[in-house]
C-alpha cells in the first residue's frame, strides 16, 4: 500500500481574494442579462413593434387626410403630430413590454433556482441586486431613447408627406419624449420589484399586468379618489405628459392632472420597484 | 473546517433542523446522511447563508459565510443541479460567475474540461441531462477553486463512469487539504466515498463518526475475513467476544467486532489475511436501525 503514504499531508488552505469590485458585479449582471435569447429576441421584438405600430398611425393619418375636416386638418399640428409619433397602443405595448422584461430578468432566476447558484457566489445581495438595477435601468432607458427617437422620426418623416410633421424644435417635444422614452425604465424597475415580492413566474407577470395596464382601465378622473389613484398610475403619467396642449382641454373633467406632478409620479414608482427588490430581495430565504 | 453550532431552523411549527452541532474537518470527506427531508438541504443552505438560521451559528474557515462580499474562493457548492437557468450555455453560466468573482475566464474552460462537459459548452443547459447538470454544478463549484467544497446529493443521475469520477475527485480534493461534505440519502453511496459520517434524522444529529466505528453500530453489522488460518484467526476473535460464523473453507463472517480490530488482533496473533471487507448491507443495515425511528416520509404509512 505505498498509495497511503504518498498522499500529501493536510494543510489548511489560504483563500487569496482580490479586492471585490462592484464593476465586476455590473459586468456579470450584463452578461446575464443577454446571454438569455428571451431577453434579446423581447427587446428586438419590442422595439420593432414599436415602431411599426407609430409609423402605422402616421401612414393611418395620412391615408386619411383628404377626408378630414378643414379643422381637422387645422388642428392636426403639432398635438396629432406628436400623437402619431407615440400612440396610445404603443403607450399600452410599453407597459407590457417593458414591465415583463423587468420582472423577468428577476424572477426567471427565482422560478428556476438560479438565485440560489447566484447568491451563493455573490453574498453580498444588496450590491449584487444594485447591479442588475443599475444594468436593466440603463438597458431600459437605451431602449427607450431608441423606441422614441427611431418612432419620432419615422412618423415625422411619414407626416412630411402632408406637411404635418413637427421637428425637435417644437415648443414642449422635449418633455414629451422624454416621457416616452422614460417609461420602459420606470416600467421595467415595477416589474422588477414585484418581481423580488412574488417570486412565481406567472403570478409574477400577471401582477405586473394587472398593477400596469388593469388597474388605470378600470380608474377615471370623475372623481376625486379615482383621480388621484388615476393620476397616481404610470400610464396616466406618460398621457399627461406626452402631450403638448398642456393646459386642460376638457372644462368638463372635474379634477384634471398636473404635468409637474407626473414626473413625481414617475420617479416614485421608479423608486418604490428599486425600493422593494432591495428590501425583499436581501432578507429572505431563497 | 466547517463548525456548525445548535443550528436550528424551523418553518411555522415545523423544526426542519433542530439543535444541530457537528464540525467537518479538513483533509477527509465527510458524508452527510439522513433519510428524505431530514434536514440535510436546508442544514446544507444556512451553511451558505442562503437561508438565516432561526438560532444557532455555522462558520466556514472561522468566519459566516455572508460577511464575504463573494464566495466562490471560499466555498465552492453544488445544492441542486438543477439551480441553473436554462436558457444560457454552461460557458455562458460560468462566465457570469467568474466575472462576479474576478476569476479568470479560463478557469471556465478549465473546469469544464475537468468534468467532461468541453463538448457541449456552448448548448442551452436546459436541454442537458441530469448528469450532465450535476457535472456543470461540480464545474461551478470548482471554479474558486476553493477551500470547502459542498454537495448535496451529487451522484444522482449519473452513470457508472460519472459515479466513479466523482468519488476519484472527492479523494482528491480531500487529500489536498480541502474541506469536502457531501450529503447523501443512501448510505452505500457514501461506503467507496466518505471517510466520516454525520448521520441525521428529523432534523436532530444522530451519529458523528468515522465510517468504521459507525458501520460497527449496527447490530447485524458484520465483517468478512478471508484467511488460510480460518480456524486459528476464529478462535481468537471468538475470545475477544465476537460470534463468528465460517462461510466455506477460508472465509469467516464476523459480528461484534469492526474491520479496524480484527486486522489488528490478526497481525498481532500473526495471521495472514486475504481479504477483509465490512458488507455493504450492513452499512445499510446500521444506517436503516439508526435512521428507523426518525424516519419522516414512511411508504405505505397509516394516515
Amino acid at each position: 500500500m505505498t498509495a497511503l503514504t504518498s498522499l500529501p499531508p493536510p494543510a489548511p488552505l489560504t483563500v487569496d481574494e482580490p479586492r471585490a469590485r462592484f464593476r465586476d458585479l455590473l459586468l456579470g449582471e450584463w452578461f446575464k442579462l443577454v446571454s438569455l435569447r428571451s431577453i434579446r429576441w423581447g427587446l428586438i421584438l419590442g422595439m420593432l413593434g414599436l415602431v411599426f405600430l407609430n409609423a402605422n398611425a402616421a401612414i393611418a393619418d395620412v391615408n386619411d387626410w383628404d377626408h378630414f375636416l378643414p379643422a381637422q386638418r387645422e388642428f392636426f399640428v403639432p398635438a396629432g403630430s406628436l400623437a402619431a409619433s407615440f400612440t396610445n397602443n404603443a403607450c399600452i405595448a410599453t407597459l407590457l413590454i417593458t414591465g415583463s422584461l423587468g420582472a423577468v430578468s428577476l424572477v426567471s432566476e427565482y422560478s428556476t433556482g438560479q438565485i440560489r447558484t447566484t447568491f451563493a457566489a455573490v453574498p453580498a445581495r444588496r450590491a449584487l441586486l444594485s447591479a442588475k438595477i443599475i444594468v436593466l435601468t440603463t438597458v431600459m432607458t437605451v431602449f427607450g431613447l431608441v423606441a422614441t427617437g427611431t418612432s419620432f422620426f419615422v412618423s415625422q418623416a411619414i407626416l412630411s408627406g402632408k406637411h404635418a410633421g413637427i421637428s425637435i424644435t417644437e415648443p414642449g417635444i422635449w418633455r414629451a419624449l422624454l416621457a416616452a422614452a422614460l417609461l420602459p425604465p420606470v416600467c421595467a424597475l415595477t416589474g422588477l420589484g414585484l418581481a423580488a415580492l412574488i417570486r412565481h413566474s406567472a403570478a409574477t407577470i400577471v401582477g405586473t399586468t394587472t398593477v400596469l395596464l388593469l388597474i388605470p382601465n378600470f380608474l377615471s378622473e370623475n372623481h376625486h379618489w379615482s383621480a388621484c389613484l388615476f393620476h397616481a398610475t404610470p400610464f396616466r403619467a406618460w398621457q399627461v405628459l406626452h402631450d403638448l396642449v398642456g393646459a386642460p382641454v376638457n372644462p368638463h373633467i372635474p379634477f384634471p392632472a398636473e404635468p409637474a406632478g407626473e414626473w413625481v409620479v414617475y420617479l416614485a414608482w421608479a423608486l418604490g420597484g428599486i425600493v422593494v427588490t432591495l428590501f425583499f430581495g436581501t432578507r429572505r430565504d431563497v | 473546517m466547517i463548525e456548525v453550532n445548535e443550528l436550528t431552523k424551523r418553518y411555522g411549527r415545523t423544526v426542519a433542523v433542530d439543535g444541530l452541532t457537528f464540525t467537518v474537518k479538513p483533509g477527509c470527506v465527510t458524508g452527510f446522511l439522513g433519510p428524505n427531508g431530514a434536514g440535510k438541504s436546508t442544514t446544507l443552505r444556512m451553511i451558505i447563508g442562503l437561508n438565516e438560521p432561526t438560532s444557532g451559528s455555522v462558520t466556514v474557515q472561522g468566519h459566516r459565510f455572508r460577511d464575504h462580499p463573494r464566495g466562490l474562493r471560499h466555498v465552492g457548492a453544488l445544492l441542486d443541479a438543477s439551480d441553473v437557468h436554462g436558457g444560457r450555455s454552461a460557458v455562458a453560466h460560468l462566465g457570469v460567475l467568474a466575472r462576479t468573482n474576478a476569476i479568470p475566464l479560463r478557469r471556465v474552460d478549465e473546469v469544464l474540461a475537468e468534468v467532461g462537459l468541453a463538448g457541449a459548452a456552448r448548448r442551452r443547459i436546459g436541454g442537458y441531462s441530469l448528469g450532465m447538470k450535476q457535472r456543470l454544478g461540480i464545474a461551478a463549484a470548482l471554479l474558486g477553486d476553493p477551500p470547502v467544497l459542498l454537495f448535496d446529493e451529487p451522484l444522482n443521475g449519473l452513470d457508472p463512469e460519472g459515479v466513479r469520477w466523482v468519488r476519484g475527485l472527492f479523494r482528491r480534493l480531500a487529500a489536498e487539504g480541502r474541506t469536502v461534505f457531501v450529503s447523501s440519502h443512501l448510505m452505500s453511496e457514501m461506503e467507496h466515498t466518505a471517510d466520516h459520517l454525520v448521520v441525521v434524522g428529523r432534523g436532530r444529529l444522530i451519529a458523528d463518526e468515522p465510517l468504521a466505528s459507525f458501520a460497527a453500530r449496527g447490530r447485524g453489522s458484520s465483517v468478512t475475513v478471508r484467511t488460510p488460518d480460518a480456524d486459528a484467526l476464529a478462535g481468537v476473535l471468538t475470545a475477544a467476544g465476537a460470534q463468528v460464523r465460517p462461510d466455506g473453507e477460508e472465509r469467516l463472517v464476523v459480528t461484534g467486532l469492526d474491520a479496524d480490530a480484527i486486522g489488528e488482533l490478526a497481525h498481532r496473533h500473526g495471521h495472514r489475511l486475504r481479504e477483509l471487507a465490512t458488507s455493504a448491507a450492513s452499512l445499510e443495515t446500521a444506517f436503516m436501525e439508526l435512521t428507523a425511528d426518525s424516519v419522516e416520509y414512511l411508504a405505505g404509512e397509516s394516515r
